[in-house]
């Protein structure tokens, strides 16, 4: 798998570096975005039981429309904001409309086909995206960026922190912003769960024909909580944007949906607490092998690549073989039926 | 007498239509006659011969996997990196040790046979012995695509790598022209795809097989060794795979990532051809392959790997149970 070059260049630091304050600035960035995307896969995998394969696309339409929104059509960041989270929500119930109906195993295979139709659409639609060149900044104009705005909000929060720590990591402000926003949407989720609304979807889950035989719409159950988790990715998408500034294709491959996957069985099936707990851990081990200093060779960079992605693949292997409601799930939560 | 004929015959017409396959046959046509209207019949021979080459690498690789997903109830993930798993086999035989590429094929397709057993060993069989349910097996399968691919990129580099073929000659015909290499993907593909459909459609193995596909439990209660039907499966599942992978190889290069890009053209075959139907998966194998060659007289070029993603997408919302299945609980 290509990961974007930029995320992987190997640091030149030691096993000293565990207690460089920028290593765990990187892992909490890291686990935030990943730990919203996963609050969106809690939702629809461990409450409503539909497994959802396409996170990678609402990410990408919600960097992507934020990007194009305010480069090319010039809105202002706080208007851009929303449209480009409902363009993600659209997507998601259009998408939703014909394929919800669909058993699990191809309703996972038609999101990961659309994912990458969205993945092939901005590498090839050029004039739009920029397609391999990625899009942040104005070309013809550089100093146009998309988040100005996100700088300002930045500095200011710089200022704030500098009041009691003279030199912060650069990503502070922006990890502090990601880990409210975890927050807030783990508080949401958890209420919308005790709700009546959440116990329609447990019953979903549980047993479709049995809630609709209550009543219950439950297309258009399994389409809000589809478009809730689209809401998420988009903003996940937008923030991974931030950290990495650019939007780039390669940003947004089917690896990204696993790598989110891997958060929510680690962090425990029908748990929303648990995903921010198994965001921190999986970023833990997976920005360890970049921070810790391997000797080169063997360790080149596209084999540290490849130890991250044994990594990714060995956790989903293990734990579903040896534990599949993750560590915090309840096993009885785990409805993986046939 | 006169007035019933024609509405005999209306509705016949319209009974026919029903059969999907007569439908989707009737789908290609009018896009086949679009293309030719609007480009020449020259050009769209000529693309639709180089998509033959496409299509049968999509039916070898989707042949294996309509046959574990029908028998094991098994959606493969790892199923696309089988097929790098084979190409980079043969590419340690036919360039590393600088054999001919006929002994890679053929260690490709056992090594990659001996593989998909050894997962049936330690994954497949344990877990299903668990009744492990859908979510676990299809999250486990991705976790090996990302394994092997992994071990691919620690031993091979990201490095884009060719086998040692041909590349240049072709054969001319009819005013058409295709590569060397090409033809004999053809050939080979085709050859090796009736003689598994035969297979499956004649011997005591490939009954019970459907056998096993319809329902694993009573098949084990009716006395077949199913321990050794599974096996097999493995072994054409895997042997296929390989072969597939060679024969991408062969015609492109080896990455990486080019079996995972394959997997989703590749599904897209399974769900169309119906799944389990080795048949089925040939058929629509080679029409995802053609019509994606088809779309660069359209289209640019660089969009034409969505062709498959689109034909996914459009079968399972249009007919989830392919063209030539019926509609179960979908």
């Amino acid at each position: 798998m290509s990961i974007d070059p930029g995320t992987l260049a190997p640091l030149a630091v030691t096993l000293k570096s565990l207690t460089d304050p920028d290593f765990w600035v990187s892992v909490g960035v890291l686990a935030g975005i990943y730990a919203i995307v996963a609050l969106g896969l809690q939702l629809n995998t461990g409450f409503t039981g539909i497994v959802n394969f396409g996170m990678a696309a609402f990410m990408a339409i919600g960097a992507y429309a934020m990007a194009i929104l305010v480069l090319k059509a010039g809105f202002s960041f706080w208007l851009a904001l929303p449209c480009a989270a409902g363009a993600s929500m659209l997507f998601g119930v259009i998408v939703g409309l014909p394929s919800l109906r669909l058993r699990a195993d191809y309703f996972a295979i038609a999101t990961i086909a659309m994912a990458e139709v969205v993945r092939l659409f901005a590498q090839n639609a050029r004039d739009l995206t920029g397609g391999n060149e990625g899009l942040f900044c104005d070309l013809d104009n550089p100093s146009n960026c998309y988040p100005d705005a996100w700088n300002d909000i930045s500095e200011s929060i710089d200022d704030f922190i500098s009041n009691f720590w003279s030199d912060p990591p650069t990503l502070l402000p922006l990890l502090i912003v990601i880990w409210v926003v975890v927050g807030l949407a783990t508080l949401v989720l958890v209420r919308l769960q005790r709700m009546p609304w959440g116990r329609v979807l447990r019953a979903i889950r549980e047993d479709e024909d049995a809630a609709q035989a209550l009543g219950k719409n439950t297309l258009a159950f399994k389409l809000q909580s589809l478009a809730i988790a689209a809401l998420l990715g988009s903003i996940a998408g937008f923030f991974l944007a931030l950290d990495l500034r650019t939007v780039h294709p390669l940003d947004f491959e089917p690896l990204v949906t696993f790598f989110a996957f891997s958060v929510l069985i680690l962090g425990g099936m029908g748990s929303y607490r648990g995903v921010a707990v198994g965001a921190v851990l999986f970023w833990f081990v997976l920005e360890g092998t970049r921070f810790i200093d391997l000797p080169d060779p063997p360790f080149t960079e596209t084999r540290i690549a490849a130890v991250r992605l044994a990594i990714t693949g060995l956790l989903l292997i293990g734990l579903m073989a040896f534990r599949p409601q993750g560590l915090f799930g309840k096993r009885e939560e785990m409805v993986l039926g046939d | 007498m006169a007035e019933p004929v024609p509405s005999a015959i209306g509705e016949r017409v319209k009974e026919s239509l029903r059969r999907p396959w007569v439908g989707a046959v009737l789908v290609i046509a009018a896009i086949f006659l679009a293309l030719v209207i609007s480009h020449g019949l020259h050009n769209v021979a000529q693309t639709g011969l180089n998509g033959l080459s496409l299509g049968a690498i999509y039916a070898l690789g989707a042949v294996g996997l309509t046959l574990v997903y029908g028998i094991l109830r098994l959606v493969n993930f790892a199923h696309g990196d089988f097929l790098t798993f084979g190409a980079y086999m043969a590419y340690l035989v036919n360039v590393t040790w600088g054999m001919p590429l006929v002994i890679g094929v053929f260690w490709a397709m056992a090594a990659t046979a001996v593989l998909g057993l050894l997962f049936e060993r330690v994954l497949w069989g344990p877990m299903r012995a668990k009744h492990a349910g859908f979510l676990q097996l299809i999250l486990m399968s991705i976790g090996l695509a990302f394994l092997l691919r992994a071990i691919i990129q620690w031993f091979w580099s990201t490095d884009i790598r060719v086998l040692d073929v041909d590349t240049t000659s072709t054969v001319d015909f009819l005013g058409l022209r295709i590569g060397q290499t090409q033809l004999i993907v053809v050939i080979v593909g085709v050859a090796v795809i009736i003689a598994i459909g035969l297979m499956l459609r004649l011997t005591l193995l490939g009954k019970q097989m459907r056998a096993l596909s319809d329902d694993l439990e009573l098949a084990e209660t009716a006395g077949i060794d199913t321990r050794r039907v599974i096996n097999y499966t493995w072994i054409f599942a895997g042997a296929l795979a390989g072969l597939a992978g060679v024969l991408a190889a062969a015609t492109t290069n080896l990455r990486p990532e080019m079996g995972f890009e394959l997997l989703l053209p590749i599904f897209a075959a399974v769900i169309l051809g119906g799944i389990g139907d080795a048949f089925g998966a040939l058929a629509a194998g080679m029409v995802i392959g053609v019509m994606t060659e088809w779309s660069t007289l359209v289209i640019d070029a660089r969009w034409k790997t969505a062709v498959g993603f689109i034909v996914l997408v459009a079968v399972l919302i249009v007919r989830p149970q392919g063209i030539f299945g019926k509609a179960k609980a979908i």
